[in-house]
């Protein structure tokens, strides 16, 4: 009983502390790759296979056919949102240092925007591959 | 005495007036942060005054079909989002017009304001859309779309 409460006492911790502060671009990349491993044993994130990602034409959507189309060929430049025209802030950590700190930021737009581009949700994989491509791009 | 207080009254009154002739249409107060993440990231943060109440409601409520993308947002934020919106939109014949789904481009407002602007500014690539009111309007995201502020020069006069 008294492990019990502990563990869950420590657990709760462990969630406020993960809600509260803002994550580095390494923890986001270790969410992501711990999710990744428990699909595909052994996984580990590669930057070459992000930039491959961010560059590829899913051609799901014409007026994006890719990353790109929005945030253009490097993320560490600023982009403009190909229907709207809208300013879009560069993608890099080194660039824009907000980026890839907001766990729930990220998810969200993964999730908008895998949607949009890929034409379907994008898997933990691809996401720890696409967050080691821009943490490492310089 | 008589004429003071009309005078008085002439001055209360073209100042209440003068807002709306400078055409500013500040962000409200109590802007949600949630507005401003969920609904300007995209496009600008527009100004609620530029849509009726019922056309807001409408946008909110075919949130996963906005404008050719899903764009809802989790309940929490829709309320949220919602009812700033509604609690600020504009009224009367100026927000008329918006069709469904509601475009702030079709209301009367922006069809005068902008009647006068040639097709060939539209198709600008430094314009893209007319949802891009920033192209022009330099300080739109706050509320600003003084002619004097216009940002393509060609387009000033």
């Amino acid at each position: 009983m008294r492990t019990l409460i502990t563990l869950s006492v420590s657990a709760a911790l462990l969630l406020c502390s993960l809600s509260a502060s803002a994550e580095t671009p390494q923890q986001i990349r270790q969410l992501y790759t711990t999710e990744a491993a428990t699909q595909q044993a052994g996984f580990t994130a590669s930057a070459k296979r992000g930039d491959a990602f961010f560059r590829q034409r899913f051609a799901i959507n014409d007026k994006m056919p890719s990353c790109s189309s929005c945030h253009t060929d490097s993320p560490l430049i600023p982009g403009k949102h190909a229907v709207t025209g809208k300013d879009i802030k560069p993608l890099a950590p080194q660039a824009h240092a907000e980026r890839l700190t907001d766990p729930a930021k990220v998810e969200k737009w993964f999730g908008r925007n895998c949607k949009e581009v890929v034409g379907r949700l994008c898997t933990p994989a691809e996401k720890a591959d696409f967050v080691a491509f821009l943490s490492e791009v310089r | 005495m008589k004429n003071r207080y009309l005078s008085l009254l002439t001055a209360t009154l073209l100042s209440l007036a003068l807002p709306a002739l400078a055409d500013r249409t500040p962000i409200p107060v109590d802007t949600p942060a949630s507005f401003k993440a969920e609904c300007a990231s995209c496009h600008m943060a527009f100004p609620p005054s530029l849509l009726s109440a019922d056309d807001w409601k409408k946008t909110m409520n075919q949130l996963d079909k906005h404008f050719g993308t899903d764009a809802a947002v989790d309940s929490k934020a829709a309320r949220e989002i919602g009812s700033f919106l509604e609690r600020n939109a504009g009224s009367g014949s100026r927000v008329a017009g918006a069709g469904n789904p509601p475009r702030i481009t079709k209301t009367a407002r922006f069809e005068r304001k902008h009647h006068e602007i040639p097709n060939k500014y539209w198709r600008d690539p430094r314009i893209k859309s007319a949802a891009n009111c920033e192209a022009c309007h330099r300080d739109a995201s706050k509320g600003s779309f003084s002619e004097r502020d216009i940002l393509i020069p060609e387009l000033r006069d």
